[in-house]
């Protein structure tokens, strides 16, 4: 049966993995290979990093990080902020990342989703959307959540599956750093129109929110920051606590 | 040591990465004349079916592969590369084993592509030596190698059985990735550098 993920998000500044990591055992917190290792051994499924950089030098520096972190990882790993091209993507793909994820390049060019589906396939190409309730409706809001797009969410959603997206990264605004439980409504809404796989951010605060999103979603993974940073759920008691529940998970 | 078929399907870094781990030598399959430097030999693959075995036949290599008497092992699109037909690109592919390639078939209630950690039931073959039965390893792909008894050696359910892993002679497929799929399938790898000619 095929298991839900559980996917620690690390955000990366100039190749150095930034917010604040409690691990016992650690030595440097801001090594994305060594903090990466360290998830994997926890029996994370996979990783995303999210590049914050805003610098020129950027590209060469993610690129160094992720050949790095391809050295030592042995499960798979998705590449997040600043891609807007297919030159971009190659050269992350051949530095050894497993999937791109691409936010507001997709919702500037959506023809981009459909270059980087043809040239690397559909597997490789995550459309991460970033939504918030406005006036009863879902829309589509880039830069963090500041910047509100005309795109209503489901739509885009349903767009970005038809233009070759391989999965959705879905992360609610409205629950984004609340700790109060993932927006189990529209993701609900969401799995039920498409046919390709969601990945659950936003809102993860204790185990039962991730029990909760599993039991009442048909997402197929659930991405969190800080609860698995600072330790606040360690990724094994987790899985425990899923397995107890009857949700298919890699122990 | 270990030849890696390098014929332009996809990235082999993790690949690559993943044999020095478990510090297994390898080097690079360009010419027909490499293949003799290498004991064993993989060919590794991403991306579209179709178009990977259009970039196979560019090298010339398809029939000396086929020709091979040592242990090959074919990755993911690498393996549906042995079988005789894919759906993807309706390509025909080396024929090795004489199974098909097929689509997913969604209206079976079933997400595409098949992503993630799943669960393999295998059958002893050498390839799985010390692997646990029932350990889960990671696919990613939206084509599958159709069940077939006589060659099956690793069963994985989406939907329906697929093969999950194939054996005819000196001849090893595996759908899900080894290099991505934890220490089981840095394992796996090792089994295959083992194997005997």
């Amino acid at each position: 049966m095929l298991s839900k993920r559980i996917i620690p998000c690390l955000d990366v500044k100039d190749g150095r993995t930034v917010k604040g990591v409690n691990f016992i055992d650690l030595k440097d917190a801001g090594d994305p290979v060594e903090l990466a290792w360290q998830y994997a051994q926890q029996g994370a499924d996979e990783l995303v990093f999210l590049d914050i950089t805003a610098t020129h030098e950027r590209r060469k520096t993610m690129i160094e990080m992720v050949k790095s972190v391809a050295r030592q990882l042995n499960i798979p790993f998705t590449i997040g902020g600043g891609i807007t091209t297919v030159q971009d993507a190659d050269a992350l793909l051949n530095a050894g990342a497993d999937k791109i994820s691409i936010n507001s390049a997709a919702v500037k060019n959506p023809e981009l989703i459909e270059e980087l589906a043809r040239n690397f396939g559909v597997q490789f190409v995550v459309v991460a959307v970033d939504t918030k309730l406005v006036e009863g409706r879902n829309m589509v809001h880039l830069n963090g959540g500041r910047l509100i797009t005309e795109l209503e969410t489901e739509n885009w959603i349903r767009k970005a599956e038809s233009l070759g997206a391989g999965e959705i990264l879905l992360t609610s605004m409205d629950h984004d750093g609340t700790k109060q439980g993932f927006d189990c409504g529209l993701l609900n809404t969401i799995t039920q129109m498409i046919n390709i796989p969601v990945i659950a951010s936003g809102g993860a605060g204790k185990v039962e929110h991730f029990i909760e999103v599993f039991e009442k979603t048909g997402v197929d993974a659930a991405l969190a920051a800080s609860v698995f940073h600072f330790g606040e759920i360690p990724i094994p008691d987790l899985k425990q606590k899923l397995k107890y529940h009857n949700i298919p998970v890699r122990l | 040591m270990i030849g890696i078929v390098n014929y332009g399907a996809g990235n082999i870094f993790s690949l690559t990465s993943a044999l020095e781990r478990q510090h297994l030598p390898f080097g690079m399959v360009n010419t027909e004349a490499d293949l003799d430097k290498y004991t064993h030999i993989i060919i590794p693959g991403v991306g579209h079916a179709g178009a990977a075995m259009k970039k196979l036949q560019d090298t010339g290599l398809v029939e000396p592969i086929k020709a091979l008497k040592k242990p090959v092992l074919g990755i993911c699109v690498g393996m549906q590369l042995l079988t005789a037909h894919s759906e993807e690109g309706d390509a025909t592919m080396m024929n090795i084993f004489p199974l098909q390639t097929r689509l997913f078939n969604k209206d079976q209630g079933i997400k595409i592509p098949h992503m993630g950690w799943n669960n393999i039931d295998h059958k002893n073959n050498s390839l799985f030596e010390g692997v646990e039965n029932l350990t889960q390893f990671y696919f990613v792909h939206s084509y599958f190698i159709e069940y077939n008894p006589t060659f099956d050696i690793a069963t994985a359910n989406y939907g329906m059985p697929f093969s999950a892993a194939i054996h005819k002679d000196n001849f090893y497929g595996v759908q899900f990735h080894p290099e991505k799929s934890g220490i089981a399938g840095e394992h796996l790898l090792k089994n295959f550098s083992n194997l005997k000619q």
